[in-house]
């Protein structure tokens, strides 16, 4: 594709706050990885009043659960999961500043008013395309959690990671803007 | 009365889990090429062109293809006069399933409990097993990975008679239409028509697995999956969800005899990583 934006992670609030949907990105820097049961902890520390293993400020969350590496490979597939089921948790950990968001799949009017409150963009990964994802990913280091396995909290290296930015700090929705002009029913 | 030993049922489950996950079929990545070809979305081209790098590095590397290698479900068909020797049957599958899942880094993502615990079972064992008794002396096993994301947006329609084709029509353009990104587009779409609610599901499912260019040997049956097809190819979903013709590659339909009251419909997809891998023993 023509235009792709290379942008730098965690993210400053101008950069979350400039991607526009529809946008094509390239990821490199550091970037969180948590899926559901690390959602789960994440929101359970907040209840319980206790510190979040990583201050979230900035960072961008990749819900991803790699499959195991290889000898001699930094991780295995690693493609995005369905973001949708974040969704219960996503708003408290944007109020933490939690400043992106990579999945793939729909998002809950919940999520997408916390996003506009917050300032913080949504981008689709490939779905399924965990091989070809994972040469973006460079070191893969579990901060918290070892025992959730695949579930685990871990923080990626990446160098150019692609997405599309698919709902941005504005509300607009690529999914339906996408989706739009080749609805012929 | 042949024989077949259980260590041989284990290594061919062991082989199939490995070549199911990282060997997506030469079928189906040919119809990436010819459908990134026609899309006339940019975005959907891209995509189609990624899903074809994506499975060459797979096959290549032997990796997975997706790193969610799903619930192993597997498809045997024993037949009647193979006698099985030196253990049980679904054990052995189950420890191949362990054996492949284990040595091949493939992911574990089976939990042994559903409700409370949820705690992994550590090499995605059990497996979910559909054993029919054919004629015949030997064994075919298939197995099919079946990651979440498309598996999650499964539906099952209790339809009356009344509702007919277009209810028919209706339940496979809501499922497409719900499922979306979520269920990886370009889909394969398995619907199950008929049986009763088990049996419905279990013809989804068959469906959603069958071989991408198979089609119904019902020439009514056949006639509707194109039907199918192209109706979920005007969704306008396209490749991922961000806009296009290619929403699925195939809709694939099974039915059965069913009650004088029911028109049962289920539709089960299958995401572009439309694994699955087959053995005769
Ligand atoms: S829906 Fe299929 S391709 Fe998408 S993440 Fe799940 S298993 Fe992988």
């Amino acid at each position: 594709m023509s235009d792709v934006r290379y942008i730098k992670a965690p993210f400053d609030e101008a950069t979350a706050r400039s991607l526009r949907a529809g946008e094509s990105v390239r990821i490199s820097g550091v970037i969180l990885a948590a899926r559901d049961a690390a959602h789960q902890r994440l929101c359970a520390c907040l209840d319980q009043g206790e510190p979040l293993p990583c201050d979230l400020q900035g960072h961008v969350v990749y819900y991803v659960g790699p499959s195991p590496a290889k000898p001699g490979q930094a991780i295995g597939s690693a493609g995005p999961t369905t973001s949708g089921r974040m969704d219960a948790y996503t708003p408290r950990l944007l109020a933490c500043g939690l400043r992106g968001m990579i999945g793939k799949g729909y998002r809950k009017p919940e999520v997408v008013e916390a996003m506009k409150q917050y300032g913080v963009p949504y981008m689709a990964a490939v779905g399924g395309a965990g091989a070809l994802i994972s040469r973006a990913i460079k070191k893969y280091t579990v901060l918290a959690w070892p025992e959730l396995g695949p579930e685990a909290l871990a923080l990626m290296e990446v160098e150019q990671f692609p997405a599309i930015v698919v709902i941005d700090c504005l509300g607009n929705n690529q999914y339906e803007a996408g989706q739009a002009p080749y609805k012929k029913l | 009365m042949r024989e077949l030993s259980v260590e041989k049922i284990t290594q061919a489950v062991a082989d199939l889990c490995v070549e199911a996950c990282c060997r997506l079929p030469e079928d189906m990545r040919k119809a990436f090429a010819t459908a990134r070809d026609s899309e006339p979305s940019a975005v959907g081209r891209d995509i189609l062109g990624q899903l074809l790098e994506n499975a060459d590095i797979a096959r290549e590397e032997t990796v997975p293809i997706c790193q969610d290698t799903g619930l192993a479900v597997i498809f045997a068909d024993l037949g009647q006069d193979l006698h099985i020797t030196g253990g049980d049957f679904t054990e052995a599958v189950n420890l191949g399933v362990h054996k492949g899942y284990v040595e091949g880094y493939l992911r574990k993502s089976s939990v042994a409990e559903p409700l409370f615990e949820r705690k992994n079972t550590g090499d995605n064992t059990p497996c979910v097993l559909h054993l029919r008794l054919v004629p015949g002396d030997r064994l075919r096993l298939r197995l099919a990975p079946k990651g979440a994301g498309s598996e999650n947006k499964s539906m099952l329609k209790m339809l009356v008679p009344a509702d007919g084709l277009e209810g028919v029509r209706k339940t496979v353009l809501e499922a497409v239409t719900v499922a979306g990104p979520n269920a990886c587009p370009p889909m394969v779409v398995g619907v199950g028509i008929g049986g009763n609610m088990e049996l419905c599901c279990l013809l989804a499912k068959r469906a959603a697995a069958r071989d991408l260019h198979s089609r119904n040997p019902d020439p009514r049956y056949a006639a509707l999956e194109d039907e199918l097809l192209d109706m979920v190819n005007r969704s306008g979903i396209g490749p991922q969800g961000l806009g296009g013709v290619t929403t699925a590659l195939a809709v694939h339909v099974e039915w059965a005899a069913t009650h004088i009251a029911q028109l049962p419909c289920a539709v089960n997809i299958n995401c572009h990583a439309a694994r699955h891998a087959e053995i005769l023993l």
